[in-house]
């Protein structure tokens, strides 16, 4: 397991991570997801020991990195941004090289060949690196990573570079990874990490903004029982009509494109499509869209990573 | 540190880089044994060593180049420093690396050493192995310092190109001290300048001196250079 703890790290006198907390426990994948720039791939460059802290801890499996580096190193399999081949070796040559970089114990051929199954780079394992597609040299990166069986993965940004079919593929590893590591993944491609991992930690110049499920995350921003509707007839009348709706708390409405058709935001205590529906069609106002305003993780991640939810929470900059 | 010597030395050789420089390491030691010795037919090597200094000034740069500046660059140091070695362990397995290639092109050293021991012998005369090994010893700590100082200045830059001049000038630097003494007219300090000339110190293995002293300075230089390799690589974590 992980344990990040007050993390900073200073550039003179840029912040690029600024307090950061999170964990995350064995058979949890953690999704690290942020702009660009964010700091995403400073804090793993730290939690690898790559990189330094200027204050705070990290803790992998109860060792302390910069304490122990060595030994917190052992459970680390660390695929940075840029994958850290030499073009001048095969795969094969790669591979075993890392290998005996790690110290690994297990048995060497089984173990390269299990891996290299895993990542699907069998048929490319007697090439030079250099001469391997974008696609192929990602997972030798990721194939890097697994050597020595590693408890905690830190992967960033694994499916950059790859084609939709090896996206899936990549995703479908992970996940089966994540069963029984510790998997942290970063990426800012949002349906990714909606769709592989447990938990999301939201990030944005430097601060962890968010660290939750996605589901929670989403039920705690949107409020409940928000819905749209884009409804042609007269703005007065259906005004009207909607206000009239028992439970309705608020409505907001809004000019389209079509000057007949107006679109309403509904605030109400509890559903009210239905009344919706019979109300309008009784009047023969058709109802052109309705959908609840439940947000997905791309508006969650825009809401937190614009600035006024961030000065609503209290950022200090 | 010993799966880092492997690379390093696997690198060396899947590439030109090692080859060439056996080859000019070869070439020119050729060149001055045809000058010093065989076509002045004498059988003291003091001179082909002497020269062997100026030769690796230059070429023992290029070796060490891409050591940590290539890595820098290709972001593999990503990897290495985040796999359970030591800081010392990954510098030492460089440098091993480098000096391994290094030993390996002056054993050619000890070929010429064996023939004209062959011909002195032929004439009836002795060859004086002991000078030699004085001369070897020499060589082989000069090259050891030379890595040392050119693994350090590649530690500093991500450009091998930079590494390489970088090296060069300071190995220069490092000669120059000799000259430099020779202007001073105070004694003192002519004495310590002198006394860190590495110029000077090898001089004294081509005599045929093989002296503890200049031993330990050579291989306490070559220790400063890789902790401050160390240091320099400790310090970009922090920076």
């Amino acid at each position: 397991m992980i344990e990040v703890k007050d993390l900073c790290k200073n550039y003179g006198s840029n912040k690029a991570v600024d307090n950061i907390s999170f964990s995350a426990e064995n058979g949890e994948i953690l999704g690290f997801l942020g702009p660009n720039g964010a700091g995403k791939s400073t804090t793993m460059n730290i939690i690898t020991g790559f990189l330094s802290a200027t204050s705070g801890q990290v803790l992998i499996n109860g060792t302390d990195v910069l304490e122990d580096p060595v030994e917190a190193k052992k459970n680390i399999g660390y695929l940075p941004e840029i994958p850290p081949l030499y073009p001048d070796m095969t795969v094969d040559e790669y591979l075993n090289f890392v290998y005996d970089l790690k110290k690994c114990k297990l048995p060497k051929r089984s173990h390269l060949g299990e891996i290299c199954d895993l990542s699907r780079i069998s048929d490319v394992r007697k090439r030079v690196i250099r001469n391997l597609s974008k696609g192929y040299r990602q997972r030798v990166g990721l194939a890097q990573a697994l050597v020595g069986n590693p408890k905690v993965l830190i992967l960033d940004e694994p499916t950059v570079g790859l084609d939709p079919k090896q996206i899936i593929e990549i995703r479908t590893l992970i996940k089966k990874l994540g069963k029984n590591h510790t998997v942290i993944l970063s990426s800012h491609i949002l349906p990714e990490v909606q769709a592989v991992c447990d938990k999301i930690a939201v990030i944005n110049n430097g601060h962890l903004i968010a660290d939750d499920t996605a589901e929670n995350l989403s039920h705690s921003l949107a409020h409940e029982n928000k819905i749209i509707v884009q409804i042609d007839g007269p703005l007065k009348e259906v005004k009207q009509l909607l206000t009239a709706i028992s439970d309705v708390e608020s409505i907001y409405e809004r000019k389209t494109a079509d000057k007949s058709i107006t679109e309403y935001e509904i605030s109400s205590k509890c559903d009210i499509r239905r009344e919706i529906f019979k109300r309008m069609s009784a009047r023969n106002y058709p109802i052109l869209l309705m959908k609840s305003s439940e947000l997905t993780l791309e508006e969650i991640f825009l809401k937190l990573t614009t600035g006024d939810f961030y000065g609503e929470n209290g950022g200090e900059e | 540190m010993l799966a880092i010597m492997k690379r390093e030395i696997r690198a060396y050789y899947t590439t030109p880089l090692g080859y060439v420089f056996t080859a000019v390491f070869w070439g020119f030691s050729g060149l001055f044994l045809w000058l010093n010795c065989l076509s002045a037919g004498s059988s003291a090597m003091g001179g082909v060593f002497q020269m062997m200094f100026f030769v690796n000034m230059i070429i023992i740069p290029v070796l060490t180049m891409r050591t940590i500046a290539d890595d820098k660059r290709q972001k593999t140091d990503q990897l290495t420093l985040t796999s359970p070695v030591s800081l010392f362990g990954i510098v030492m397995g460089k440098f091993l690396g480098a000096f391994f290639v290094f030993l390996c092109s002056s054993l050619v050293m000890i070929i010429y050493g064996c023939s004209l021991s062959a011909a002195v012998a032929s004439a009836g005369e002795r060859f004086e192995w002991e000078m030699f090994w004085g001369h070897y010893a020499g060589l082989v700590l000069m090259g050891a310092l030379f890595i040392a100082i050119g693994i350090f200045i590649s530690s500093l830059t991500e450009s091998q190109m930079i590494a390489a001049i970088g090296s060069i000038g300071v190995n220069i630097a490092v000669c120059l001290f000799d000259i430099i003494s020779s202007y001073v007219s105070n004694e003192t300090l002519a004495g310590i300048i002198n006394s860190l000339s590495v110029f000077y110190k090898y001089n004294e293995f081509t005599q045929g001196i093989f002296s503890l002293k200049n031993t330990v300075f050579f291989v306490s230089a070559a220790s400063l250079f890789l902790f401050l390799t160390i240091r320099v690589i400790e310090r970009r974590r922090y920076a």
